[in-house]
């Protein structure tokens, strides 16, 4: 079995990760994105599966295109990595599947988006198309914060900043939820806590175990499938009246916080179900 | 293993399972550190977060 691991930075997730395969004495190689150099024309790789565990997105997915191309089964997808990379393609992927998401509209300019947000109503959540971890997520309240975060982004921002995606905002109570699929499988969850608006872990927020009901597992498996299915980490909002909402799908999972707190050995899913893709 | 500081020239004792390329703090000034060799072990500031970094 020949295993390649794309990473750069090896933070706790990628740590286990190579623990695991380690433990199972299975060889793979890391392929580091900041040292690598791609002929475009070579169109075979000795590889039988690549796992993607890079942190920064533009990469992953130029590599995980490269390796599709050339038939190499990767885990995720370059499809899957270009939908979750992107906030406006997951809610395309998620509206197409029937998959409950918060109300999203999308302009291309400040008066648009000023416009968008009065219709939708304060407060409103404004979020870059590309980006993680919460960063540039802004809440608006007032006309007046509207104004001057979409001519800062407008100004100040490259031309990525000047899609403007617009979000109802969810009256969450103090938590959202974190969900993991690994195939047709929902494995656990976690509430992510914080008395800020941003539940993020990266940010603050408290991880706690998340009870895993059939509503959770079957939403969660049915959110991943419509961005492409393989292993990801799925956002779920509870609105006011009980209902789940899926906010966002992450397909290079952190999950350092998650594995006490849910009781599962998530590197151990995530080497079963990439073992599986190399076998076909 | 022991490597230094790059930033405040500490001497910071690293773990045996210390792998490359991973993160560390310095304990004495904070700073985000990468071990880009463990032959011998070296520290560098590690990167500025990028705009498309996340999960």
């Amino acid at each position: 079995m020949r295993i390649a691991v794309l990473a750069s930075r090896v933070r706790a997730e990628e740590k286990l990760i190579f623990a695991e395969l380690e433990r199972r004495g299975l060889d793979y190689v890391k392929i580091d994105d900041r040292e690598e150099i791609f002929d475009l024309h070579q169109r075979e790789y000795p590889f039988d599966v690549v796992l993607e565990r890079c942190i920064q997105h533009s990469r992953a997915l130029y590599m995980l295109k490269i390796f599709n191309d050339a038939g190499v089964p990767t885990v995720n997808t370059y499809h899957v990595a270009s939908t979750c990379g992107d906030k406006f393609l997951t809610t395309q992927a998620l509206v197409h599947a029937g998959v409950p998401t918060p109300r999203n509209l999308l302009a291309f300019t400040p008066e648009s988006a000023l416009e968008g947000i009065e219709q939708m109503g304060y407060p409103v959540v404004l979020k870059p198309v590309v980006g993680s971890w919460g960063r540039m997520v802004s809440k608006i309240n007032d006309r007046d914060a509207a104004e001057a975060i979409l001519e800062h982004r407008d100004v100040l921002g490259n031309y990525q900043h000047s899609i403007f995606y617009i979000q109802e905002y969810i009256k969450k109570p103090g938590r959202d939820i974190r969900s993991f699929v690994v195939g047709d499988d929902c494995i656990g969850a976690i509430y992510r806590a914080s008395e800020h608006w941003i539940t993020n872990t990266a940010r603050g927020g408290q991880a706690s175990n998340c009870p895993l009901t059939p509503e959770l597992a079957d939403l969660s498996v049915r959110a991943a499938h419509a961005v492409g299915g393989g292993v990801v980490a799925v956002d779920l909002l509870e609105t006011e009246d009980g209902q789940l909402l899926v906010n966002e799908v992450n397909y290079t999972m952190e999950f350092r916080n998650s594995i006490d707190t849910t009781g599962v050995d998530i590197p151990a899913r995530i080497i079963d179900y990439t073992l599986r893709i190399a076998r076909g | 293993m022991i490597a230094t500081c790059p930033e405040c020239a500490a001497e910071i004792s690293l773990p045996a399972d210390t792998l490359e390329s991973e993160i560390i703090s310095c304990p004495e000034c904070g700073a985000e550190l990468e071990v880009i060799s463990l032959t011998p072990p070296t520290l560098a500031l590690a990167p500025e977060v990028e705009e498309d970094w996340g999960e």
